[in-house]
């Protein structure tokens, strides 16, 4: 291995951040080109760096630890193959959502203020990616909170076209305090009855402790804490306003990436630094992940299904869709907990691209999102409606595209597990899911549109990243072995953390 | 050509035909003669597919492997064979007479209607040629999704509601029972390849099995069976092209086409008949043929009551699958090509009294033979051959399916193909009785338009010729039933 590889698990979080402070201090307009940089490197040493992870097979697991202090005493970053779909897909669409980011940021953010934006916006990746990368407890919560205030400063930015953004802001600054506290309360457990802070250390060392009821109480605060961070019914409800009243950039980073990360930290808190505890991750997750995500899934599409507004529509598809995900970590098995992961990668896609196309459309009309706002936009904005219909078939699971891959792993896990009546209520959900689509799809094409039927100017940066994602749900909906193998991979490392 | 190219070329082509057209939108000559050259390639791709599988080649298309022992893939089976005879062959005609149709009618939109009718064709074929039963399920989707655009082509309320019930109905049972029993296989046998004699024998627990062909039977909604049914008459309110190709041949024949495939090459009928898994299924298509004629006969409305006579027809298949023996799994195969050539008649005449005298119920056509003759003769010719009277194409598949049904010692059931029959007589041949008999009510202005009398004339002679030469089909159909 190259020597210089082996600084890669700290680059890729540290190059946003440092961007984050350089863009802070350059020239607004400055601010844009410092973010695609910034993003952009991060994405290429993700990609470097899970390249080299599967050449070298013997390669389970690299470490970088900061100032040269070895852990278990110095701040850890690692990679292993539970690590690689999540690490690429959240760099990929940080990449994506910030190359349309400077179009879609349309009129909602003033120009003097972009460069401060785009600082904020950085921050946020790069927390969300110390999130994934952290090998160390504590450092976790640093990164919980680094990325949570960004992204809140971010979705308030959405004030300039509606005030009711600050309040959306604000309930999500003090439930993401509050989760963030119960996390670091957790660690403070699971840390007076170990001593170390280094997760594989307390891996190794909770299963010795004598008094077992202090971890169990640690566990469930750093599981419920979390669980806030990821929008897990019933702690979700600060999602679709936060969605709704940000700038649609802000929306389409967020939904695509920032509860993906938690998503992960979630299963790796209860399969690796807990896995060594005989079977409370186990029960946790199938009795508490699983019938919560079954909440989450009817709930949130029924939700959809009402909502008048396409924003905040999708912003409630994607509670149901993080359920899907959580029910895929909740069956427990090898097979469901590789679904949750083909789902976080896939459905990073769907919202990303569905985001940004909403985002395309809505600027045509003066960025309202509104059903009778958009009526028959589908035809007169083809190329960004077309890839906005590819990304949203992806999601209601249609075959030949990346949605309909997911479904099918996780549909295959229930049965396989025995669960027959949950397959019947994740079919139905899915079923329904057709009805807000296709709402959708009603009010695009189908509609008289509210102004004569010309041809609208189409934006290259919203239709460009647009369709890459589209092409990727149905590339990766025909070709589906990369991200079928890769979270194959990561469910078969962490279940070595139980078995 | 090499089959394994044959597949290629008869799904591309298709595909391609739906990218030219809107390339040539504004050039309407060249853009309605994409589709009749395409249906020609693309038959004469499924006919060397044929000649291949009946020379005793299975004609394949690898294309990547989606996993272990699941390949995404194409893999002609004889039945599949014959169902890509019948789909592109029939297309031929439709694309000519869409072209007719759609311009003397002055439909808008036709850029999009030709465009989407060549991908829904693309997905039958590509049905009729699937290697396994996942890539069967993803191209039903797809010949779902296709088709939508074409069921609400007018945009009035009325289409926007049929296209919703059409959504609902098919996208919501092939999601909701399709799927989870295209997995269940997958999970009880580990495979889902289509293998002469069935593979779930020995894999399933028989007390299971009426379950699992129950959720095949009501998750292929393409089949229209009672009383998931529905969504068929609504779709009439598409143009005819739509309701000919699609709705009694390319659609439904895949709903019918995937039920008399999993009977046959994922069940086997031996197994099926041993467990006597599939009686229930007996009785409810017997039902569902029996209460659908009855429906057809009080429709006015013409297109009504051809969908309606549609619904009794393809419960004719599943009866065939269900009885779950070789004659009648033959019969069923059969009245496949039989139906298709005789309804996609019945519908040309149908829109051809639409589009020249805009009449569109059974009342009006008094009098009305004598000035669309050949129309009129090709209606009757069809109706002859669905209600299975020689020398018609029909009366093989019926004297088939009565056979299977004697080889089940099962005489309720010869009883109601026998009813079925006279009811076919009753509300087939009256539009032809009042046409040729009953003196004209008032004078309507009958247009001239080759475009849509060529078409149905030339199916009707079909009807004719495939009952004294049904060889090619009935060979194919032998090898389906061969272990």
């Amino acid at each position: 291995m190259i020597e210089w590889m082996l600084h890669l698990p700290g680059i890729i979080v540290v190059i946003p951040l440092v961007m984050a402070i350089i863009v802070a201090l350059l020239p607004s307009r400055l601010g844009w080109l410092g973010a695609v940089l910034g993003s952009g490197l991060s994405f290429w040493a993700a990609i470097v760096l899970v390249m080299h992870m599967l050449e070298a097979t013997a390669m389970t697991r690299i470490s970088y630890y900061l100032g040269g202090w070895p852990p278990p005493w110095g701040i850890e970053f690692a990679v292993d193959h539970a690590t690689t779909l999540v690490i690429v897909t959240i760099t990929a669409l940080g990449f994506l959502s910030t190359l349309s980011g400077n179009t879609l940021i349309f009129k909602d953010i003033h120009d003097e203020d972009k460069g401060r934006f785009f600082a904020a916006w950085l921050l946020t990746l790069g927390g969300l990616l110390g999130l994934v990368m952290t090998a160390d407890a504590f450092n976790l919560f640093v990164f919980f909170e680094i990325s949570s205030l960004a992204s809140v400063t971010l979705v308030a930015m959405g004030s300039g076209r509606d005030k009711r953004a600050l309040v959306a802001a604000f309930n999500y600054l003090v439930i993401g305090a509050i989760g963030a506290t119960f996390y670091v309360i957790g660690v403070g457990f699971c840390y007076a009855m170990t001593g170390t802070l280094n997760m594989v250390d307390m891996a190794a060392r909770l299963p010795d402790v004598a008094n077992p009821v202090p971890v169990y109480i640690g566990l469930a605060f750093m599981v419920s804490g979390v669980m806030v961070k990821a929008a897990v019914f019933p702690v979700h409800f600060w999602l679709p306003p936060s969605y709704g009243y940000a700038p649609m950039a802000v929306t389409s980073l967020l939904a695509a990436i920032a509860t993906k990360a938690s998503l992960y930290v979630l299963i790796r808190i209860l399969m690796t630094i807990f896995g060594g505890i005989a079977d409370i991750p186990l029960l946790i997750m199938q009795w508490v992940l699983m019938p919560l995500a079954l909440m989450a899934i009817l709930l949130g599409t029924i939700l959809a299904i009402y909502e008048k507004d396409a924003k905040f529509m999708l912003a409630h598809s994607s509670v149901a869709q993080i359920g899907y995900i959580v029910l895929g970590f909740g069956v427990a098995t090898m097979a469901g907990v590789q679904s949750g992961f083909i789902h976080i990668a896939n459905h990073a896609m769907i919202k990303g691209g569905m985001f940004i196309g909403l985002g395309g459309l809505a600027m045509a009309v003066a960025g309202k999102t509104d059903f009778s706002s958009l009526a028959g936009l589908g035809r007169r904005m083809p190329l960004t409606s077309s890839g906005f219909l590819i990304c949203g078939l992806s999601l209601i699971g249609v075959p030949l595209t990346a949605g309909f891959i997911s479904k099918f792993y996780l549909v295959s896990a229930i049965i396989s597990a025995g669960y027959w009546q949950i397959a019947a209520i994740v079919l139905l959900s899915s079923a329904l899911s057709v009805i807000y689509l296709w709402r959708l799809v009603e009010t695009l094409w189908f509609s008289p549109a509210n102004e004569s039927e010309t041809r609208l100017p189409e934006q290259p940066m919203i239709y460009l990243p647009l369709w890459v994602l589209a092409g990727a749900n149905i590339w990766l909906g025909i070709d589906a072995g990369l991200i079928t193998g890769l979270a194959k991979m990561a469910s078969i490392t962490l279940f070595g953390g139980i078995s | 050509m090499t089959a394994d190219n044959a597949i290629i070329l008869g799904l591309v082509v298709p595909l391609a035909v739906a990218v030219l057209t809107p390339v040539f939108g504004s050039r309407p000559d060249i853009r309605d003669i994409l589709g009749p050259l395409g249906g020609i390639v693309s038959f004469y791709a499924a006919m060397t597919i044929a000649l291949a599988v009946l020379n005793g080649e299975t004609p394949e298309w690898f294309i990547l492997s989606i996993s272990e022992g699941l390949n995404f893939s194409f893999k002609v089976t004889p039945l599949g064979a014959v169902f890509g005879l019948v789909a592109s062959g029939l297309w031929i005609m439709a694309a000519i007479y869409s072209v007719g149709y759609m311009r003397g009618n002055d439909e808008a939109n036709q850029t999009r209607f030709n465009a989407f009718y060549a991908i829904a064709v693309h997905a039958a074929l590509a049905i009729a040629w699937s290697g396994n039963l996942l890539m069967l399920f993803i191209f039903y989707e797809v010949l779902t999704f296709s088709t939508y655009p074409l069921v609400i082509h007018k945009q009035t309320k009325d289409a926007m509601w049929a296209g919703r019930l059409y959504m609902g109905i098919l996208v919501g049972t092939s999601l909701m029972l399709l799927l989870p029993a295209v997995i269940w296989v997958w999970i009880a046998t580990g495979s889902l390849d289509f293998v002469p004699g069935g593979i779930l024998a020995g894999k399933i627990d028989p007390g299971y099995v009426p379950w699992m062909l129950a959720l095949f039977a009501f998750g292929v909604g393409k089949s229209a069976l009672m009383p998931i049914h529905r969504w068929l008459p609504a779709a009439m309110v598409a143009p005819t092209p739509v309701s000919a190709l699609l709705h009694a041949v390319a659609v439904v024949k895949a709903g019918v086409f995937t039920m008399l495939m999993v009977v046959v090459y994922i069940f086997g009928y031996d197994f099926l008949s041993i467990t006597g898994g599939s009686v229930w299924l007996i009785w409810l298509a017997s039902f569902t043929i029996l209460a659908s004629s009855v429906i057809a006969i009080q429709k006015d409305d013409i297109k009504a009551r051809l969908a309606y006579s549609t619904i009794s027809q393809l419960s004719y298949i599943v009866l065939g699958a269900a009885l779950a023996n070789e004659l009648a799994a033959k019969g069923a195969a059969l009245h496949i090509v039989m139906h298709a050539s005789a309804k996609i008649t019945l519908f040309f005449c149908a829109g051809a009294i639409y589009v020249s005298a805009h009449l569109n119920k059974v009342s009006q056509l008094n009098g009305l033979g004598y000035r669309m003759p050949l129309i009129f003769i090709a209606f009757f010719l069809a109706s002859l051959s669905i209600i299975g009277i020689p020398p018609l194409g029909g009366s093989w598949s019926k004297f088939l399916l009565m056979a299977g049904a004697a080889d089940n010692a099962m005489i309720m059931v010869i009883i109601v193909l026998a009813v079925s029959s006279l009811m076919n007589v009753w509300y087939l041949l009256e539009p032809v009785i009042r046409g040729f008999y009953l003196p004209e009510k008032s004078p309507v202005h009958v247009e001239k338009l080759p475009l849509v009398v060529i078409p149905p004339v030339l199916t009707a002679i079909l009807c004719i010729v495939l009952f004294f030469a049904p060889w090619p089909f009935l060979s194919l159909i032998n090898m389906m039933v061969m272990p």
